[in-house]
Formats: structure tokens, C-alpha cells, sequence
């Protein structure tokens, strides 16, 4: 037989789907304004402001565009990217089946407090210390390895304030939330099936390779889109690092360049027309972090469990 | 060669020759322990790789800076490690021994740099610490004035504002999504729960340039309901915290054993009073733990203040009017400015912003401690669950 429900179930059903339902209105809230406020610039750039490279509002009528920013963007995001998802990934094997209990939930925490340290403190540390220690490095790799097209550099180009060097910050903070991810995807892989491995004569990199690896499979590539996403939106480290300026270039080890979120962080404060710019670019990146993250989210829930514990 | 293919080898000979003598077994090994022999194997490889790679770098090579060398090294050493365990326990314990020390190495590029951050600014920050600091603003402070004059008192006021009106918007908010979330059973809650994880990792300028273009375009002028202040700082910080807030309380409701929420409803609770006397009370420590953290990343956010509480030299301890400093802000703008006085002065705020945000994380796990010294708290842990397992 069923109750009806009483009131205070009623209230509550309210305000918890109430609760839920202001995420999905604040999110199309964001999208809403953000093209709203950027309408001018669509208005008077058209397509032309995806296709052009350089930002001038001192020219009537300005020219401005988005394709030298986004490709920072995208530069940026996939050099952090790739440093970050071996790495990261290799740390939460070891945090889930190499080391042992205590090591573990003490490496866990300070997983935790990493992916708390602020943004700002990477930028400051990357642009007046990392930086210029990477800059032999980056030397080096250009004078040897000028045959890979990235790694060609213009003749006494200076080497500090690159992509390079701002992906290596940026993939210092992605590590951590890919980490976090691919260990929680790790830590439920089947207990019965890794002994099972071991007790067949496997070696610990045996049963890693056979029977955590294929189970993780679906939260690498979750906690690497979602790594991606970040990378993607890293802002204020971003903004120390790099000039700001608007080229297309992939040649990763000489200075120049920006991102969309750098340079909309550095105008904060700008005329009317700079401002209808800076949100058609907000716009760009909440469109392609938004994609980015809807489809991490989706592997990762996927490959997660939601059932409930029962004591 | 394994012990398997060792045992294999035994059989076939035994089968071939029928009488041989007896041949004593090998040692049993496991291969999981490491014996001091292996130790002395790495560190001799190590040794032996270091000083090929500086006789090489040394000589054939030249600028390739000290990251450089230390790459080339770890790949010799890696070589060397490999061929040299090859040689003594075959290719199986070979690879494993290789997989297993980068997989242990790729651990420590996840701790040194961290490491050496804190370092780095603790000793660029620390000199130029003193008590003033906390009690003065920058009123006054001319740009040749050595970094220990004024400080960050305007700041500190405006983070504690900020974050903690913030805080006031985002909690009920926060909570209410996580029950939903996990207490109901709604056809929402799966669509809603992925859009929380997409906006989580939102770029937070977004959530700036959000507030900006919807409160402070319109109703920003002279006079206007709106305006670059602490409020809206504060609003543009819970766009960013809410996610984080609501993930996290989602993921301690879900150590709630389902047996409490059965019994009580059992008991004819209603769900309402389910949640309200049962639920939360049980996830208390856990729901505390996830809002200190969130506060600790608030704390550091800057990219959403830039276009919202924009930044003051002088103190203002009015969230509601005029622009703010918060100890973000106060670093960012500091540390770009030319004078190296302002430099170091952007340092030690970041030193204490570093502080704050290890200190709200000590807090975080103090509240969530593992409770386990007499009896009677053991006995509560038992139908406590604490974030450590969820995390």
C-alpha cells in the first residue's frame, strides 16, 4: 500500500530538485550571457574572428580574432597533457598496488593537497624560478632536435616565456587530478582477479599489465579528458608565463604566444569593445572546456560504481 | 630465467635422461620483496650511470642544464638497471624491476616539485615577513620603500569576507545538490551529476567574466545596484566552489551505510526527517572535512576576482562597496609590478596565502581523523564513515 506523501516530503522533494535544477539554470545562465555580451563582436568580426590571428582595437573598425589564442590554448593544454597522463597515471599505480597501506593513504592525502595548492603559486614559482632552469633544456633540444618541426627555434630567439615552458607548469597541476582520478578507477579493480594473477605466477607488472590496466582502461582516458579540460582552463599560472601575444606558430621553445583564458585575465579592466571581445573568447573556451569535461564525465561515470554501501 | 622455466627444463631433462642425480633446488625467491642485493645492484647502477652521463655530458655535450643531464642519467640508469637484473634473474624480474622503479619514480615527480615550491617560497617570502604584515595596508607606501614596509592587513580582511559570504551562498546551495543527488530518486540526478563535474572543471575566469557580464555591464554605472566589491567577488567564488562542495558532500552521503537510511525509514520517518536526524548527523565529520576543503581552494582562487573586486592598495572592509584586496589579488598584482621591493612583498603574501591554505588542509583532516583511541570512539567509528576511505 502506498502513503501519500506527507508534506514535509513534498517540501523536501521541492527544494532538493529545486537544488539540482539551479545548476542547469546556472550553467545556461553563463552560456546565455556569454554570447549575449559577445553578439557585438560576432556582429562586426563574423567568422572572420575564428580565422584571424592578432588582437587590434586601436584600428577603426577593429580587427580582432581568437585563432592565435586558441591555438595556445590547445598547444598549452596538449604539452601538459602529455606529461601529465603517464605520470599521473604511473603515480596511482603505485599509490594502489605498490606501495603499502600506510605509504598509501598518507600519498593519497597528499594527492589531495596538491590539487589544493593554488594556481597562482605554480605561476609564481614557475615564471621567477622553473622557468629559466628549463631554459638549457629547451636550448639543447633545440640545437639537436631541430628536425622535429616544434623544436625548431628562430635565430637568438629568447627561450624564456614559451609553451614549453608553461605546458611543464600547467602538467604540474594536472597531475594531481588525473592522479586522483585513475587511482579511485584503480583501487576498484577486482582483488580476486589481481591475486588470481599473482598466484599463477605472475610478476607484479604482469598482473598491472593484465588485469589493472584493461579494468582502469575507461578512467585513463576519463582523468586524461578530464586533465585535458583543466589544462585547457588554467588561467592565472598561464597568464604569468607567457607574454600574451597573438601568433600561430607551433615552435613550442621560443617565446610568444598565449592562451584565451591568459590574455582575458591580463585585459580584466578593459573598454567596451575589448570587453565584448574578451567574452566572444570566454565564450570559445567555456564551449570547448564544457565539451571536454561533459565527455570525461561521461567515461568516468561509466567506469564508476554507484551503488551504496551497506554496513 | 624464472623458476617456472627453470622447473620446465628440470622435467625435460629428468624425462630425456631418466636417472640423472638429483640436482639441488634453487632458492625459492619472491619476487615481490626486494633482496639487499637488488639495492646494491640500483645503487651500483646508478653509480656507474651517473658518471657515464656526466664523462659524456662533460665532454661530448655541453649546456644541456642540469634538468637535461638529470633526464639523459635517469634513462642510462634505466639501461643499465635493466640489462644488469636481465643478466642475473631473466627478462621477466627484468621488466618488472624496470616497470616497477619508473613507476616509483613517476611518484617522486609527483612530490618534489611540491617540494621544492613550498622552498622556494618560503625562503623568497619569509625575509621580508614581519608582525606588520598582518596588522598594516599599503597606505602610504611609496614605491622605493624596502618590502618590508606595509603590508597585507587589507587583504587578509577581504580573503576572510569573501570567502566566507561565499561560503554563506554556496553550503545550503551545496548541500541541498548533494542530497538531491544521493537521497532522492529522481530521473535528474544522473543528467545533474555529470553537469556538476563538467562545471567543476570550469575555468574559474569563466565564473569572473560571468558575474561581470550579468551584474556589473548592466548595473554598474555611478550609483548602481552593482559594482566592482567584495559581493560580487563572492558570488563569482561560489560558482566555483559549488561544485566542488557538492562533489565532495555527495561522495561522504554515499558512505552512509543503507541500512540507517532502511531503519529509519522503518521506522516511519519521513525522507526529510531521514536526511535531517539521520543522514547528516551520521556524515557530520565527513561533510566538515569536504567545506574546509573547498574553503582551501576558494582561498587561492584568482582569475574569478580579476574582473569582479578588481584590487586596492588601501583597507576596505565593506564587501558591498568599492573594490577589494584579497591575499590572491595582493600577490598577483604584486609580483608583476617592476620594483623588486613590491616583488618580495608579493612573495611573503604568497607565503601566508601557502600557509592558510596548508593550514585549512591540516584542519580538514584533523576534523576527519581516524578516531580510533578508546573504545567508545572506535564504537562510533563504526557507523562514522570518514572521507580518508572515500578520498
Amino acid at each position: 500500500m502506498d502513503d501519500p506523501p506527507t508534506r514535509a516530503d513534498r517540501v523536501f522533494g521541492l527544494a532538493t530538485s529545486s537544488a539540482g535544477i539551479v545548476v542547469f539554470v546556472l550553467l545556461l545562465l553563463i552560456g546565455t550571457f556569454l554570447v549575449l555580451r559577445a553578439k557585438g563582436t560576432f556582429d562586426s568580426q563574423g567568422l572572420s574572428f575564428f580565422t584571424r590571428v592578432g588582437w587590434r582595437t586601436d584600428v577603426v573598425p577593429v580587427r580582432i580574432g581568437v585563432l592565435g589564442l586558441l591555438a595556445g590554448t590547445v598547444i598549452v593544454a596538449t604539452i601538459a597533457v602529455i606529461i601529465a597522463v603517464p605520470v599521473g597515471t604511473m603515480a596511482a599505480l603505485y599509490i594502489t598496488t605498490y606501495a603499502n597501506p600506510r605509504l598509501r593513504s598518507l600519498l593519497t592525502r597528499f594527492v589531495d593537497l596538491l590539487a589544493a595548492v593554488p594556481s597562482l603559486l605554480y605561476g609564481i614559482w614557475g615564471s621567477s624560478f622553473l622557468g629559466n632552469q628549463i631554459v638549457p633544456l629547451s636550448r639543447w633540444l633545440s640545437r639537436h632536435g631541430s628536425w622535429f618541426p616544434p623544436f625548431r627555434t628562430n635565430e637568438d630567439a629568447s627561450l624564456t616565456g614559451t609553451y614549453f615552458i608553461a605546458g611543464v607548469v600547467v602538467s604540474l597541476m594536472v597531475i594531481p587530478i588525473i592522479t586522483s582520478i585513475t587511482r579511485e578507477v584503480f583501487s576498484q579493480a577486482p582483488p580476486g582477479e589481481k591475486e588470481a594473477a599473482l598466484a599463477l605466477g605472475g610478476s607484479r607488472w604482469g598482473m598491472v599489465r593484465r588485469v589493472v590496466l584493461p579494468f582502469g582502461r575507461g578512467g585513463i582516458v576519463g582523468g586524461a579528458m578530464l586533465g585535458l579540460g583543466r589544462a585547457l582552463g588554467e588561467t592565472i599560472a598561464v597568464s604569468l608565463l607567457l607574454p600574451q601575444g597573438h601568433i600561430l606558430s607551433i615552435r613550442i621553445l621560443q617565446n610568444g604566444g598565449g592562451t584565451i583564458s591568459g590574455f582575458v585575465a591580463q585585459r580584466a579592466g578593459s573598454d567596451a569593445v575589448t570587453v565584448s571581445g574578451l567574452m566572444a573568447a570566454g565564450l570559445v573556451l567555456f564551449v570547448l572546456t564544457l565539451l571536454t569535461n561533459l565527455i570525461a564525465s561521461t567515461v568516468i561515470a561509466r567506469s564508476r560504481s554507484g551503488a551504496e554501501v551497506d554496513a | 630465467m624464472t623458476t617456472l622455466e627453470k622447473a620446465s627444463i628440470d622435467l625435460r631433462t629428468t624425462v630425456v635422461a631418466g636417472d640423472v642425480p638429483e640436482r639441488p633446488r634453487p632458492p625459492r625467491r619472491r619476487v615481490a620483496t626486494r633482496t639487499p642485493q637488488d639495492r646494491l645492484i640500483a645503487l651500483g647502477c646508478a653509480l656507474n650511470s651517473f658518471l657515464l652521463v656526466w664523462l659524456v655530458a662533460a665532454r661530448l655535450t655541453s649546456g644541456m642544464g642540469w634538468l637535461g643531464f638529470g633526464l639523459v642519467w635517469y634513462a642510462t640508469f634505466l639501461a643499465f638497471l635493466y640489462v644488469t637484473t636481465r643478466e642475473q634473474d631473466g627478462v621477466v624480474a627484468a621488466t618488472d624491476t624496470l616497470v616497477g622503479t619508473i613507476i616509483g619514480s613517476a611518484t617522486a615527480v609527483l612530490v618534489v616539485p611540491f617540494a621544492w615550491l613550498i622552498g622556494y617560497i618560503v625562503v623568497r617570502g619569509a625575509p621580508s615577513l614581519r608582525p606588520g604584515f598582518f596588522t598594516h595596508d599599503m597606505s602610504g607606501v611609496g614605491p622605493t620603500e624596502p618590502s618590508t614596509a606595509g603590508g597585507g592587513a587589507h587583504a587578509i580582511v577581504g580573503s576572510l569576507e569573501q570567502v566566507s559570504l561565499a561560503l554563506a551562498f554556496t553550503l545550503p546551495l551545496g548541500l541541498l545538490t548533494a542530497v538531491f543527488l544521493n537521497e532522492t530518486r529522481s530521473r535528474w540526478r544522473r543528467p545533474v551529476r555529470i553537469l556538476i563535474d563538467a562545471m567543476s572543471g570550469l575555468p574559474s575566469i569563466i565564473a569572473g567574466l560571468f558575474i561581470y557580464a550579468v551584474l556589473i555591464i548592466p548595473f554598474g554605472h555611478e550609483g548602481g545596484l552593482f559594482g566592482h566589491d567584495g559581493f560580487v567577488a563572492a558570488l563569482a567564488l561560489s560558482i566555483t566552489m559549488l561544485p566542488t562542495i557538492t562533489r565532495t558532500v555527495e561522495v561522504v552521503l554515499r558512505l552512509v551505510p543503507g541500512g540507517l537510511r532502511e531503519a529509519a525509514l522503518a521506522l516511519g520517518c519521513s525522507r526529510a526527517r531521514m536526511v535531517w536526524s539521520v543522514v547528516l548527523p551520521t556524515a557530520r565529520t565527513g561533510v566538515t572535512t569536504s567545506v574546509v576543503l573547498g574553503i582551501a581552494r576558494a582561498v587561492g582562487e584568482t582569475a574569478p576576482l580579476l574582473f569582479t573586486s578588481f584590487g586596492l592598495d588601501l583597507m576596505n572592509a565593506n564587501p558591498f562597496s568599492d573594490p577589494q584586496e584579497s591575499l590572491p589579488l595582493f600577490v598577483y598584482r604584486n609580483v608583476q609590478k617592476p620594483s623588486q621591493a613590491a616583488i618580495d612583498r608579493g612573495f611573503t603574501g604568497a607565503l601566508v596565502l601557502l600557509l592558510v591554505v596548508l593550514a585549512l588542509f591540516a584542519i580538514a583532516r584533523f576534523v576527519g581523523r581516524d578516531r580510533s583511541g578508546t573504545r567508545r570512539r572506535a564504537a562510533r567509528r563504526r557507523t562514522t564513515p570518514n572521507l580518508e576511505e572515500a578520498t
